[in-house]
């Protein structure tokens, strides 16, 4: 039974081009699924379409968004979001801006938990404290005490990690959680994520351009190409043999550390007309139908 | 359907309008005051005093909004208090256009020990309370419509300054002044040609907002007794004289407020729907 | 630390600052046609008596000279003595000081408070008719002055419906027990709700007349302000951990918001204050501004000194609070 069912989810730009195209995907409840594609290819929408914080120049058309087996998209606005608010999370991309700069770190990990879930505020302050330790953060007190600009980037994005595990929800947005970070930090940043979300058990939607991360973290992946899924299966099939041409494209292109020689191979031209028609195809039928 | 973009444009289109289109009425009003005011805004009739305008019983026929408590006919003066008005916001606000937007452009443009001394003048001049200060320099100058135009320019240039002084500076470390400084242009001449026409719709709008400004000084200067000392009507003396008999002829007071009010409302919108135009974002 | 070191180079441009003023004024009413002295004597007074009342308040000497003796003055804290009422200058302007001080709390008061609510309700209600009406309430506010305001709200409370006082501080048959002039506080403090009402009654119009242009740039600039805030990460992560949109503009963006809009507001609290000498003589409300008034009417050298030094004082006073709040609510500026 899939905690996240997205059903046939279309997006589009307010009086404007579709940014989604009857998305599908699944996640099941402990499972981590990646969605890669390149930039612009839609996959931080979905994320935002799930925790219902899609940016208000954009509408949905058509779908269904099935959370632990309701469809959020039709509830009133007040129930899906109390609904997100407890069983999901997201960890955000920028955590030089996802921290609100006007208050300590300690409130931003512990106030959904009093006010919404109804904890007493010492027993939100102790998890707070027991999550902080679990992302390797030395001295959690002070760092509670501390305003977000006082800590580096690298200990910012712990502390969303650790925050994103507080109410310990069923399902986690990642929405490419290492971009933003030096590649020397993305390594243990990436073991930290894993690590919690095995621990935890939650499932994990990991939204990220990143070929490799997906190898490393994901057990099933969602390839999009301009809003439109070309390709979702398990990664161990993917790497070993992707159906879709465009996937085996992408995968093509993958640096090889191992062999600096090997030269890179960008998505030829060939593949992306060839996809790129497949979404003309594609808007073609959704307006005849 | 409507989007934020296309309401904006279209406000600032009727804004435009019907701001100019007061602002035209009352020019027309102004200037042809002689020959369309009905009466002699001077002549008293003290049989006549304290009509109510026409829709009041009681009232007076040709006399249609009512007359003040020595007999003069309230529309009359209204129109030539227009007149007042205008040269007012005109003079006035023109000249300390020119003044204070050319010390702000030269204090920001060519920095140095001349902004140096302009910032601190500003400073010390934004200490006093401008109206006192208005008041002062009447005194100083003894009424009459110059010394009024005088004090306005001497009160607010710091406004044009100030602001066009801060543009000026941003403007100043753009690359399109460097490029005319190495092409050879001389400082001055760098200034008026290429950061001017960048500034000049700002000052426009200033220039506006500062016209209403000019006309409510006149009026609270005339308030308190100190513009014109003759009983040539201004609409700030028909006001302090409403005001005396505000229970018992409310309509000496309500009607110069009124062209007032609709006046300075005009002036400071026609500012912002030409800011609004001159915004090329909304182009 | 930090606070320190502002508060010092404060102090020594606000000497400049004064300095000049002191200057300018000084020399300005030196210049002004009309002999107080002959203004304050009975017609028919000779030479003699004028000359002498000349020499007593020290008018016969140059001016460069009778400037060193008023500087010197101040120094030790004397302003002088008032032409007019023969009193000392600080007394007098220190006496209708507190009067002036509450009328222009009590529009400050008003002005965040309409000015943030209406910020709030057009944030709200963004993108809709909800923010259009706002901006067009905001838009004429803003565009009116306080002295217009006054004559209208003294025409439509004061005659029409006739709910306000529409003169004076205070009704005059009462009888105050106050000790200070500070007589809004000090009815509060003293729990006589009567007299804190009657004075109230005769306030709220001359406050709000002031309060209204300074609550429309408050409620466009603070309405702004949250717009752009509400667009920032850490405001899309709260929403998804299940708070309401109310909850999140609140707390979320709203401290954040108030920052930019607390400098221009400081700056326009000084015009509110500036607003205050003709607002005071329209109400004829017993203030500093209305004394202002007189005292330039009937020539009164220095008390109109007194009072222009005492505002100049005032408005520095002002920006140095703004500041100093301004680097008390940054966090990032109190751990520079």
């Amino acid at each position: 039974m899939s905690f996240l069912s997205v059903r046939n989810l279309s997006v589009r730009l307010k009086n404007g081009p579709p940014l989604l195209r009857r998305v599908s995907l699944d996640v099941a409840a402990g499972e981590v699924r990646g969605l890669v594609g390149e930039s612009g290819a839609g996959k931080s929408m979905i994320g935002k379409a799930v925790l219902g914080i899609l940016p208000p120049s954009v509408e949905i058309t058509e779908g269904e968004i099935f959370v632990g087996g309701t469809d959020l998209l039709r509830l009133p606005p007040r129930e899906s979001r109390r609904r997100i608010g407890a069983s999901c999370a997201l960890i955000p991309q920028d955590p030089l801006t996802a921290l609100n700069p006007s208050h300590r770190i300690g409130p931003q990990i512990t106030n959904r938990l009093v006010d919404i879930l109804g904890w007493t505020r010492s027993a939100a302050e102790a998890r707070a404290r027991d999550l902080l330790a679990e992302v390797q953060i030395a001295d959690p007190a002070r760092v509670l005490r501390s305003y977000p600009h006082e800590l580096s980037g690298g200990m910012r994005q712990r502390i969303l990690i650790a925050s994103a595990f507080a109410a310990e929800p069923k399902l986690i947005v990642a929405d490419e959680p290492t971009t933003a970070l030096d590649v020397t930090v993305q390594k243990q940043i990436l073991k930290l994520i894993a690590g919690m979300q095995a621990r935890h058990g939650t499932a994990l939607l990991f939204v990220t351009h990143d070929l490799g991360v997906v190898s490393k973290v994901c057990q099933r992946l969602s390839v999009l190409y301009s809003g439109m899924v070309v390709e979702d299966s398990t990664v161990a099939d993917f790497f070993a043999a992707p159906r879709h041409p465009y996937s085996a494209a992408l995968l093509a292109a993958m640096p090889k550390y191992t062999d600096p020689d090997a030269g890179l191979h960008p998505v030829p031209d060939a593949e992306i007309d060839a996809v790129r028609a497949e979404v003309t195809a594609f808007d073609r039928r959704a307006a005849r139908g | 359907m409507l989007d934020g973009r296309s309401m904006i444009r279209r406000r600032a289109g009727l804004r435009l309008w019907l701001s100019a289109g007061w602002l035209g009425a009352l020019g027309a009003a102004a200037l042809l005051a002689p020959w369309i005011a009905p009466h002699d805004p001077l002549a008293q009739d003290l049989f006549l005093g304290r009509m109510p305008p026409f829709w009041v019983a009681g009232a007076e026929p040709g006399y249609w909004l009512g007359t003040d408590s020595l007999g003069r006919d309230v529309l009359s003066r209204i129109l030539y208090g227009a007149r007042v008005a205008l040269l007012v916001a005109l003079a006035a606000g023109g000249i300390s256009c020119l003044v204070g937007a050319t010390l702000g452009l030269l204090a920001g443009f060519l920095r140095g020990w001349f902004d140096m001394i302009i910032s601190r003048l500003i400073d010390i001049w934004m200490a006093f309370p401008p109206v006192l200060f208005a008041i002062l320099l009447i005194a100083v100058l003894g009424p009459g419509l110059v010394s009024i135009i005088i004090a306005v320019v001497v009160i607010d240039w710091t406004r044009f300054a100030r602001v066009v002084r801060s543009e000026a500076m941003l403007q100043g470390v753009m690359d399109y002044v460097a490029s005319a400084r190495v092409a050879g242009a001389g400082r001055i001449g760098t200034m008026i040609r290429e950061v001017l026409p960048n500034v000049l719709p700002t000052i426009v709008v200033l220039l506006t907002l500062e016209m209403g400004i000019a006309v409510i000084v006149e009026a609270i200067l005339s308030f308190v007794n100190l513009s014109i000392s003759t009983d040539d009507p201004t609409w700030g003396g028909m006001i302090a004289e409403g005001r005396t008999s505000i229970h018992q002829a409310w309509w000496v007071l309500v009607f110069p407020l009124i062209a007032l009010f609709l006046t300075v409302l005009a002036f400071s919108q026609l500012g912002e729907g030409l800011k609004d135009r001159f915004d090329p974002v909304l182009r | 630390m930090q606070i320190l070191r502002i508060l010092c180079l404060r102090l020594a441009t606000t000497l400049v600052t004064l300095a000049g003023v002191a200057v300018i004024v000084f020399f300005v009413i030196r210049v002004v046609p009309g002999n107080p002295i002959a203004m304050m004597l009975p017609p028919g007074a000779t030479e003699a008596d004028i000359a002498r009342l000349s020499a007593l308040y020290g008018l016969d000497k140059p001016m460069v000279t009778q400037f060193g003796i008023w500087i010197a003055g101040v120094v030790q804290g004397d302003f002088g003595t008032s032409i007019t009422t023969r009193q000392p200058v600080l007394d007098l302007v220190l006496g209708r000081l507190p009067a002036t001080l509450e009328l222009s709390i009590m529009a400050l008061v008003m002005a965040v408070l309409l000015g943030g609510l209406s910020a709030l309700i057009g944030t709200r209600g963004r993108g809709g008719r909800t923010e259009g009406a706002i901006d067009v309430v905001n838009g004429m506010a803003l565009s009116v002055p306080d002295f217009l305001w006054g004559l209208v709200l003294m025409l439509v409370f004061g005659v029409l419906f006739p709910v306000f006082h529409i003169s004076g501080r205070v009704t005059p048959s009462l009888d105050l027990p106050f000790v200070t002039d500070f007589y809004l506080f000090e009815s509060l403090l003293r729990l006589r709700f009567d007299l804190w009402a009657d004075l109230v009654a005769h306030m709220f119009m001359p406050a709000l007349a002031l309060a209204l242009p300074l609550a429309a740039i408050i409620g466009q600039l603070l309405k702004q302000s949250l717009k752009e805030t509400m667009n920032l990460d850490y405001v899309t992560l709260a929403r998804t951990k299940g708070y309401g949109e109310t909850h999140v503009i609140m707390r979320e963006a709203l401290r954040n918001a108030v920052l930019p809009t607390l400098t221009l507001v400081g700056v326009q609290f000084t015009f509110l204050i500036g607003g205050t000498v003709i607002i005071e003589r329209l109400f004829s409300y017993e203030g500093l501004g209305n004394m202002a008034i007189d005292a330039v009417i009937n020539r009164d050298l220095p008390l109109i000194q007194g009072i222009v030094i005492l505002f100049a004082v005032i408005f520095i006073a002002v920006n140095l609070i703004v500041d100093l709040l301004y680097a008390v609510l940054n966090p990032r500026l109190r751990h520079a």
